[in-house]
């Protein structure tokens, strides 16, 4: 498998013409004195799968609520397609194509599962405010949902109450529902968190065949998946890019490897169960093996 | 329980003969309080916005009716019609101070500005202070029919019922309720796919104070009475108790609601507890809130749900 990222990944430069989707400089957002985000700057190239990575708390989230305007940065810019959307809403964000998912899932639970992709195709309709027909003008969308859906496995589930989903469908759902707005860039955070091995390898499949055509930009835990996935990975510790690179490269840094790890870096040596991310840690020793 | 066609047409069949065997004044009472609890779930059940002033759209249709009855001499249904448009202005500025809050600062600030409103019709001078608007008259409609008559007024307070009811369900059930749906199920995902939400939510409560408001009116025209009791708080709270006892977020739920607390109030403020009214309502809130999280529509589909289902 790493022989798989190299070819994706030899060759890359610093080339001023790289084409980026989303650029970020000096990005701080701090909460009452305390730094979440420090001073990130980030370059997404267009088209890649970009991986952003670093221990719990790191302030992986806060940045994608900073990117999508969930929250706003303390200083700093955000271009996206070289447009300033540093003082803008979240959903205009959203409607340039930039559309995140959230890290505990988020679909629309007592609404059915084929409602719940609907309502994403829903938006680029002029119908959104008539509350005075009947839902049936809707249903030339369910054709599309359905297609959605099937990209996801999740067709037969079309009719259930979104609720009754397991776990990992729910996610599967969610990403249905955020292709449905066919985004430009796209923002994942943690999509296999919570996941079996099975779901897991699923998703991330699905993953990488949805990145054609659009940029990926995902926050993940799982390295076994990001050294799959990702063309480029930005490491983030305590608020600050610690550094940035392929998969090889970054897990090739000591400093990545005590930061990420932490004391279980040290453990790992001595044969010792790595603490708190043993999942992580055996993930990453089959990937890098 | 869900609305088939045949079960509707029993319903309205239902609704036209009820004046044959019970007091009309009675029903066009229940019928008022249940399309006015019927606005208000539009914002609670479906929308997720928990108003806690709302009794200032009602007493604002209802004094503006009562005043134009008594100084204008129009006819009821523009009575009604400008009382709900009044109603639906009032709306449309609380709802742009309002929907931009959340969770319990919305319902804080409806409070308050539903208390800033009572306190100018308690000093206005055309709403009659403590006295209220007095022996409105009902008129003719479309200066024909002879609205004295109880039982033709009913059959008019049946159709604006079934008419707010009607939009209550469309706005449900339309492309536009798809998406209140969504931003109560998960507003940050709703915003994250690119919807502009406060302006659902200022639609939403738009039309939700236009029908509370038509609920006001019509009930001033039944009791021939615009008072402050209609802009209390008590009032505010009083639809919330309905709307939770029947089932929030259900159609029917409001209605069923609505009948049950009036039926229990007529009943007691006739007899010895009259004085307790307020506290036995309060221990039947608090056990439906304790026990009957569905409220009674909700239960029943609950059951039906699963024993059928
Ligand atoms: N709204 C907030 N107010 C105050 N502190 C916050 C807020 N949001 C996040 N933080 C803090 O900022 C830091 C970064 O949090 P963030 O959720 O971005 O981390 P993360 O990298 O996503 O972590 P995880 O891997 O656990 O998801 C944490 O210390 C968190 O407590
Ligand atoms: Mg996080």
């Amino acid at each position: 498998m790493p022989g798989e990222n190299n070819n994706k990944n030899t060759g890359f430069d610093y080339d001023m013409s790289t084409d980026y989707v989303l650029q970020t400089t000096d990005l701080v957002k701090e909460f009452k004195g305390f730094t979440a985000v420090d001073n990130v700057s980030l370059n997404i190239e267009r088209g890649s799968i970009h991986a952003l990575i670093g221990p719990n708390g790191a302030g992986k989230t806060t940045v994608f609520n900073l990117l999508t305007k969930f929250l706003s940065p303390t200083s700093g810019r955000i271009l996206y397609n070289g447009r300033d959307i540093t003082a803008m809403k979240p959903a205009s964000v959203a409607r340039l194509g930039l559309i995140r998912s959230f890290q505990i899932s988020a679909v629309f639970p007592h609404l059915t599962v084929l409602e719940n992709v609907r309502i994403a195709l829903q938006r680029k309709e002029s119908n959104s405010f008539h509350f005075w027909r009947s839902e049936k003008v809707l249903e030339p969308l369910n054709e599309k949902a359905l297609e959605l859906l099937d990209q996801v496995g999740l067709r037969e589930f079309a009719k259930t109450t979104t609720v009754d989903l397991s776990y990992g469908r729910k996610r599967a759902l969610e990403i249905a529902t955020t292709l449905a707005l066919d985004p430009e860039l796209m923002l994942l955070d943690e999509p296999t968190q919570g996941m079996g091995h099975e779901d897991v390898d699923v998703v991330a499949a699905l993953i990488k065949k949805v990145s054609a055509n659009r940029t990926i930009l995902m926050v993940e835990h799982n390295l076994h998946v990001v050294s799959r996935l990702a063309d480029r990975i930005t490491v983030l510790q305590r608020g600050a890019v610690l550094t940035e690179g392929d998969y090889d490269t970054v897990s090739a840094d000591p400093r990545v490897k005590e930061a990420y790890l932490g004391v279980a870096a040290d453990e790992e040596e001595e044969g010792g169960e790595p603490v708190g991310a043993s999942g992580e840690v055996e993930q990453q020793e089959r990937a890098t093996a | 329980m869900t609305m088939t066609k045949p079960r509707i047409a029993l319903l309205v069949l239902l609704g036209l003969l009820a004046p044959l065997v019970i007091y009309p004044v009675f029903l066009m009472k229940v019928l008022c309080f249940a399309l006015f609890a019927c606005a208000f779930n539009l914002l609670l059940g479906f929308t997720g916005l928990l108003s806690f002033g709302h009794a200032a759209f009602l007493g604002t249709g209802g004094y503006v009716t009562g005043y134009l009855m008594i100084n204008t001499g129009i006819t009821p249904e523009l009575g009604i019609l400008c009382g709900t448009l009044a109603a639906g202005v009032v709306g449309a500025v609380y709802g742009k101070l309002a929907v931009k809050r959340e969770g319990i600062y919305f319902a804080m600030v409806t409070l308050a500005l539903a208390q800033l409103l009572f306190f100018v019709y308690l000093q206005a001078p055309f709403t009659g202070g403590e006295d209220g608007l007095q022996g409105v008259p009902r008129g003719f409609l479309f200066g024909l029919i002879d609205l004295t008559n109880n039982t033709y007024l009913y059959y008019v307070v049946y159709a604006i019922f079934l008419f707010g009811f009607w939009l209550v369900f469309r706005t449900v059930h339309s492309p536009f309720g798809q998406i209140l749906k969504a931003i109560r199920e998960n507003e940050p995902r709703a915003i994250s796919l690119g919807y502009n939400v406060t302006q659902y939510k200022w639609v939403a409560f738009v039309i939700s104070a236009a029908l509370a408001g038509l609920a006001g009116s019509t009930k001033t025209l039944v009791f021939q009475l615009a008072s402050l009791n209609d802009v209390h708080w008590h009032l505010s709270g009083e639809v919330v108790l309905m709307t939770l006892l029947g089932g929030m977020g259900t159609i029917a739920g409001p209605l069923v609601g609505a009948g049950v607390v009036v039926t229990i109030q007529n009943y007691l403020s006739g007899g010895e507890l009259g004085n307790y009214v307020s506290i036995i309502m309060g221990v039947i809130f608090i056990i439906c809130v304790l026990l009957f999280r569905n409220g009674i529509v909700g239960e029943l589909q609950r059951l039906i749900k699963r024993n059928f289902g």
